[in-house]
């Protein structure tokens, strides 16, 4: 029997008694000592998302704090200079902190408050997730520690810099790559032995099921904004309308597409391709990696014969992970998205082009899906319409736009 | 037929001491030291842990890490680690092994496949890190069938009622994690509490072989020895990181450090 997706069930409810989506992804796949925190996070989650007065907290701080709604735009200049698809973005970068980590980190902030926790710490690959929980952690009072790979620290500049300003400490990992994976993995190992105190937030849609649902039913606050939006400016959901979407661990695009799921809408996943000349491309659904476990879930995992984690390369340090999130695997199986990759060089063309012609600048992250849009749009008739979530903002690759361009537009 | 790691424990219960249980990586710090180190130090520990190691390891100090790295940086294989056991084996058929990793190789190598190599090269046990109970029901079943162990852990956070039934689904041994840690963190938990949760457990099921581990050394393990087993893991690995910085050799190294350990259990 194939795979199949339910209509009106969430996506994130769509497991088994097992926490696996189809069967095959995602899980716990955990070590004893975490079984009972998880247990109790999932616990704890279940209650919340049902609790009205839990709901309307998250509302009031989305609004007022993080910003909602971020806005919908055409780019006008970008459409005109391709001819074809009529291509807008919904500028996410514009929600507080410049990234969709926001809501991630606001809402485990506030399970953290609930759960009495005085401690939260989080893994980091970009930046993002942690200078997020960083603000989030010191606007509601928690102690915050950061997992970050020393690659990454050097690389993600500004964002480390705002960490600090937020007085969170920054735990440099060494280990491996130096990158998200080895910081996915240092902040699991530091949860093992402080989960009595400590709360653990991972930064994607990645990680022991329970991570999984919470960072995907934060993110979809976007896609909620984005069908009322849609319907305005259209009157409808158009018929012929591509939501693309950058996918590293996917939180962004799980929370794009969630409240399409049930209509015509398409997906379009872009995975990092990584430099053109290498082959360490963090491209697991495009490159057809096979299934492996990696921190703690099933899923598509650039992987050894062996089993052992492959290295990944790419210019996004916010892609560069070997992995995807379970739910995106399901996705690709049940063939409700598709997914494709995009280049390093194709990623800094994007940038560029979008940040000459259109108000808004991308960073390297969602470069990616506007490179797989500037591909489509030239191909699609001008009644088709292209969403692209606008994720990040280019400030923070400042030093390596800098770098492999000579000068840094924004 | 009794398993070797429970005649293991029923030879120490007769002496009236824990049984020694050593950790050491497979391939750490290369392929034939590995096995010299199981070789000699099997002369003073009761039941021999071998890891298999895996570059994200979720739930492993930075002893271990170090050791794990080591060996994969020496190219050690799956078939390598079975190469080892089965070479020990030929000289040791008593003496118990028990392979120790995540879930991933053997998920790559195959459930079947990574049984019957364990079979054939004498493995007597293992311990999956990252594959709990219930999930590990039906791997645990089948290595039951095999006549291999599967050694189901307990830690500080497991609930009584959680005990119970892992307890019930428990082998020849099982493993209490003494705290919340890593492998190979400082103990943070006194050796007089973790006797007392050692006790609470027992009382589930007094004919069960049950085992402390992490943050065993040469200081705190004979404060323990009450215990029907003890396991020192990242203590070894320190031994090796040093002795190789040192310009020493591992294996002599180890079979002294062993030698004490055991000599503090009697």
């Amino acid at each position: 029997m194939g795979l199949k997706i339910k209509k009106n069930v969430p996506l994130i409810d769509q497991h088994d008694k097992n926490f696996m989506y189809g069967g095959k992804f995602g899980g716990n796949f955990i070590p004893e000592t975490l079984k009972k925190p998880i247990d109790d996070l999932t616990k704890l989650f279940a209650r919340l998302r049902k609790d009205k007065k839990f709901l309307k907290e998250r509302d009031h701080f989305f609004t007022t704090y993080v910003g909602a709604p971020t806005p919908f735009i055409k780019l006008e200049n970008l459409s005109d200079h391709l001819g074809g698809a009529q291509i807008y973005a919904k500028v996410v970068s514009e929600a507080n902190g410049g990234a969709h980590k926001i809501y991630n980190a606001t809402v485990h902030c506030l399970i953290a408050k609930k759960a009495g926790k005085k401690y939260i710490v989080g893994d980091t690959g970009a930046g993002y997730a942690g200078k997020m929980l960083s603000m989030a952690a010191k606007k509601f009072g928690l102690k915050c520690k950061i997992f970050m790979g020393a690659k990454d620290i050097k690389r993600q500049r500004p964002n480390v810099e705002a960490m600090k300003k937020n007085r969170a400490e920054i735990v440099p990992v060494t280990t491996g790559s130096q990158t998200l994976v080895d910081a996915v993995s240092e902040c699991m190992r530091y949860w093992v032995s402080n989960c009595d105190t400590t709360h653990m937030c991972v930064g994607s849609t990645v990680g022991p099921n329970i991570f999984i649902k919470i960072c995907a039913w934060s993110t979809a606050q976007i896609s909620r904004e984005l069908i009322n939006q849609v319907r305005e400016e259209f009157g409808k959901i158009p018929d012929k309308l591509k939501l693309i979407n950058c996918v590293g661990g996917g939180s962004s695009a799980a929370g794009f597409w969630n409240e399409f799921m049930d209509t015509q809408a398409q997906f379009i996943g872009v995975e990092a391709g990584g430099p053109k000349k290498s082959n360490l491309h963090a491209a697991p659904l495009t490159n057809g990696s096979k299934i492996g476990i990696l921190h703690g879930a099933a899923q598509y995992v650039i992987q050894d014969k062996e089993g052992q984690i492959g290295s990944t390369e790419s210019i996004s340090a916010g892609l560069d992970y070997p992995g995807i999130s379970p739910l995106h695997c399901f996705l690709k199986d049940v063939k409700r998205a598709k997914y494709t990759s995009a280049s390093d060089e194709e990623a800094l063309e994007a940038y560029q082009l979008v940040s000459k012609l259109e108000n808004i600048s991308p960073s390297l992250e969602p470069s990616h899906a506007f490179a797989e849009a500037i591909k489509l749009a030239p191909k699609l008739d001008s009644s088709e319409i292209i969403i692209v979530n606008s994720c990040g903002d280019s400030l923070k690759d400042k030093d390596i736009i800098k770098q492999r361009l000579g000068s840094y537009v924004r | 037929m009794k398993s070797k790691i429970a005649l293991a424990f029923k030879n120490c219960r007769k002496e009236k001491r824990p049984a020694l249980i050593t950790y050491t990586v497979a391939g750490d710090n290369t392929k034939n030291n590995s096995f010299k180190i199981l070789n000699k130090i099997s002369k003073h520990a009761d039941i021999l842990e071998l890891g298999f190691a895996h570059n994200t390891p979720i739930a492993d100090g930075g002893q271990i890490q170090g050791s794990s790295h080591r060996a994969l940086k020496n190219g050690i294989k799956l078939k390598d680690v079975f190469q080892i056991v089965k070479k020990f084996k030929k000289i040791n058929p008593h003496k118990p092994i028990i392979l120790m990793g995540y879930f991933n190789l053997i998920y790559q190598n195959g459930e079947n496949n990574f049984l019957r190599s364990c079979k054939s090269s004498g493995v007597d046990g293992l311990i999956i890190v990252d594959l709990p109970y219930p999930e590990n029901k039906s791997f645990a079943d089948k290595c039951k069938r095999k006549s291999i162990n599967f050694i189901q852990l307990l830690s500080p956070t497991t609930s009584r009622d959680r005990m119970k039934k892992i307890i019930k689904d428990s082998h020849d041994m099982i493993y209490y994690i003494s705290m919340l840690s890593t492998t190979g963190g400082k103990l943070k938990v006194s050796p007089k509490k973790i006797l007392e949760n050692y006790s609470m457990i027992k009382r589930i099921n007094p004919k069960k072989n049950l085992v402390i581990g992490f943050g065993i050394t040469d200081k705190t393990i004979s404060s323990l020895k009450s215990a029907n087993g003890l396991v020192v893991g990242s203590m070894l690995c320190k031994t090796i990181t040093n002795s190789l910085k040192m310009g020493q050799n591992p294996v002599t190294k180890l079979d002294k450090v062993v030698y004490n350990l055991k000599k503090k259990i009697l």
